[in-house]
């Protein structure tokens, strides 16, 4: 008992006191900004593994982008990563930064379903499903749940099941051989419901985007609630989408 | 001579590997290994070779650091008399040649699908019509659990076949995350594309991944990484070991219901993740390795601050652990829970903490060195009774164990950064190999280029391939409720396995 009391003491404060504010420890790759500096915007293109760059004006889409950081080493004076963790979005073309933008990133509150905040407001239980995902995203979901960014706090939890969850949590880019388990959980998931994508791989493909051995068809069948980009998903980017989707606007 | 002998990350012309008919690569490979518990096959596969198939044989030798590879060319319609006939460890190696190509043998035991791999032989074999492993009896009880479980986890199927609460049996199917990685490096020409191929094949191995990619990349251009490079990787690859081990000791204590252990080492997991976000932008380190360049030097600074990351971290971890260990309720869930024996593991060549955990001294650190190895003086942390604390013991020593290693290392923080070079093109028509200790044990890809210097055919093996076995036999004779600590305790990748 004494020793149980020693270790708690030991610990001292380990949870963070506002996830919404808080600053992440050395040179997380968040948000960028793109200056208007002149440059040739065709190297841009090549250079990105994942055809997240576009030009004309530049662009990077963070629904593809893997954080790899390329860019802005290549360019520093064109792209810099800022540390804002803050970067998910109901709506697929606001993950799209185009040059000469620097605000937040939100959530058009327009678009959210008007049941979410009622039904969920102060309790979302959410089932995971991995599809294809590296066990990265994963690992940073799980995170979200433990003493350091405890987003049970917010009532959002992960369940074991999807009849008793309120929507499904897909990482990865849905292998071929996944498509069908993805379908049978969704649909045993109990009206309403939600669907959320968290990291790159979920939202776009990723990396894997032309691999044979990929089928994203079923997300072609549903509205997509929240996109929240990451390589893997940092759990501040994930609880602070989450929270953006069903807490109440002003 | 029935085969080449070389060593880790070196580069030979294909040709020099010697092509022999298949009876004398069954004796050649399977007496290697034969009775011979410090060899073991590293890799073993096939690739379509004009209207052929050639299969590959590595077998390492963990005492005179060497591999041996041999070649052998077979038609698809050949019926051949199966390795793992005579040596258990070539099971899924044969089960991975049966699937990608259709070639039969005659005397394999369990020739069922391994990964339903995209461009399998035979596309009518699918996960749902798998055939599981079943015994006719009044007494006995199937249980089936998942693709999808009930944490957040990755999928894959387990079936287990109970007598009331004991498991007899278990078998489990995979395949689920399957996304055509091998396939996938061939059609991505540009160098960055086929590293971040290389960090996503297990992002709870990233660095482990990316550093064996690089060693194959950096030897098929002849590019030798200077000191300042092999130091990041070194200091990376323990840093994984030590953050991946410790959100285990979480996930077990979860497992036990030991409340207090599952938050304390889930927390101290968290600075060391931290810290790689600190260093490289990416708390599990994507990013920070590619072939042929120092990504993010690591400053004196930077050393400072891991030391004070250290100095935190080793008292609470220590304290942690004494109490945890010190636990009658926790202690009688490890002992003799989940055993898998010497024999058992020789005989399937498992690779790492899992070949380490029943007393085989296995480890690639010491014995097919890279990196900054030569000069830490690595010694295995070996146990002996192959159960959840031996898996749970050797975890936390391993911590104890790295984080002096990078202590070690922080004494001669490398001054000198090297540029960013281009690499040259890879050489033609060769053949390269790369073992790495992921912190669940050997990682190995292997590559074969074309006339031209392009990738030809890429291979991966990742320590799971073996280990997921060991999890089968673990299990047999405990109850079902010791199935989430014993699974927890090995911590296999399905990414990994399935690719
Ligand atoms: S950081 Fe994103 S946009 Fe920049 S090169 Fe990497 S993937 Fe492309």
């Amino acid at each position: 008992m004494f020793n149980n009391v020693k270790i708690l003491y030991h610990q001292g404060k380990q949870f963070i006191p506002d996830v919404t504010t808080v600053e992440v420890p050395g040179i997380f790759r968040g948000r960028p900004i793109i200056s208007l500096e002149k440059v040739d915007q065709s190297k841009f293109v090549e250079l990105c593994p994942t055809d997240a760059i576009s030009q004309n004006p530049l662009c990077i889409d963070l629904g593809k982008c893997t954080f790899c950081g390329e860019c802005a080493r290549v360019f520093p004076n064109k792209i810099s990563f800022t540390k804002d963790y803050k970067l998910s979005v109901n709506k697929r073309e606001n993950l799209i930064i185009k040059e000469g933008e620097d605000q937040p990133i939100e959530l058009n509150s327009e678009l959210i379903r008007k049941e979410i905040h009622k039904m969920f407001g102060g309790s979302l239980k959410l089932r995971q499903i991995s599809a294809g995902g590296d066990n990265s995203c994963e690992a940073e979901l799980n995170a979200a749940g433990n003493v350091n960014f405890d987003m049970g706090r917010f009532g959002i939890e992960f369940v074991a099941s999807p009849r008793h969850a309120d929507g499904i949590v897909i990482t990865g880019p849905i292998s071929e051989n996944m498509a069908e388990p993805v379908q049978i959980c969704y649909d045993a998931t109990p009206n309403p419901k939600i669907i959320i994508l968290a990291g790159t791989d979920a939202i776009s493909g990723g990396i894997f985007l032309e691999s044979k051995a990929i089928n994203r068809s079923f997300l072609e069948k549903y509205p997509i609630d929240l996109y929240i980009p990451g390589n893997p998903v940092h759990p501040l980017t994930f609880i602070n989408g989450v929270l953006g989707l069903i807490s109440r606007k002003k | 001579m029935n085969y080449i002998t070389i060593s880790n990350n070196q580069t030979i012309p294909i040709s020099d590997i010697p092509e022999i008919n298949y009876d004398t690569f069954f004796d050649t490979n399977t007496s290697f290994i034969y009775d011979n518990v410090e060899r073991h096959c590293v890799n073993y596969y096939g690739y379509q070779f004009n209207n052929r198939i050639k299969l590959i044989c590595c077998i390492a030798d963990d005492n005179t650091h060497e591999i041996f590879v041999s070649s052998c060319l077979v038609h698809q319609t050949d019926k051949l008399s199966s390795f793992t006939a005579k040596l258990f460890c070539f099971e899924k190696f044969e089960r991975e040649i049966h699937e990608n190509f259709g070639i039969d043998y005659v005397d394999h035991p369990w020739l069922k699908p391994l990964r339903y791999a995209h461009n399998r032989f035979d596309k009518s074999k699918q996960n749902a019509n798998y055939q599981f492993y079943s015994i006719d009896s009044d007494e006995l009880h199937e249980v089936g659990v998942g693709p999808i479980h009930a944490g957040i986890i990755e999928p894959g199927h387990f079936r287990f076949i109970c007598n009331g609460e004991q498991i007899l049996h278990l078998e489990i199917q995979l395949g689920y995350q399957h996304r055509g990685i091998e396939q996938y490096f061939l059609e991505k020409k540009n160098l960055l594309q086929r590293a971040t191929i290389a960090e996503n094949i297990a992002g709870d191995t990233v660095v482990g991944h990316t550093t064996a990619f690089s060693h194959i990349w950096e030897s098929l251009c002849g590019f030798k990484a200077h000191r300042d490079i092999q130091f990041a990787r070194t200091l990376a690859l323990e840093l994984e070991r030590v953050a991946v081990h410790t959100g285990d000791l979480s996930a077990v204590c979860t497992d036990i219901a030991y409340q207090l252990g599952s938050s304390v080492f889930g927390r101290l997991r968290t600075p060391i993740i931290n810290y790689f976000q600190e260093w490289s932008g990416n708390r599990l380190a994507k990013g920070l390795i590619r072939p042929g360049r120092n990504q993010f030097p690591f400053s004196k600074l930077l050393g400072e601050r891991l030391k004070e990351v250290f100095d935190k971290f080793e008292p609470d971890f220590t304290e942690m652990n004494e109490e945890l260990f010190s636990l009658p309720s926790a202690l009688s869930r490890f002992e003799r829970t989940g055993v898998v024996s010497f024999d058992d593991v020789s005989k399937i060549g498992t690779v790492g903490m899992s070949a380490r955990m029943s007393g085989v001294n296995r480890d690639i650190r010491v014995s097919h060195l890279y990196c900054l190895y030569p000069e830490l003086n690595h010694e295995p942390i070996i146990k002996h009774h192959g159960d959840v604390y031996s898996r749970v013991q050797i975890r936390k020593h391993e911590v104890w164990q790295s984080i002096k290693h990078i202590r070690n290392l922080l004494n001669s923080i490398p001054e000198e950064i090297s540029a960013d070079s281009t690499l040259n093109k890879p050489k033609p028509n060769s053949f390269t190999l790369s073992l790495v200790e992921g912190w669940r044990g050997e990682i190995c890809h292997c590559a074969i280029t074309d006339v031209n210097g392009d990738l030809l055919h890429y291979k991966v093996k990742d320590p799971s391939f073996h280990n997921w076995l060991a999890l089968a036999l673990a299990v047999r004779n405990n109850e079902i409720s010791d199935f989430p600590v014993c699974n927890k305790s090995f911590n296999l990748s399905y990414c990994g396995h399935d690719l």
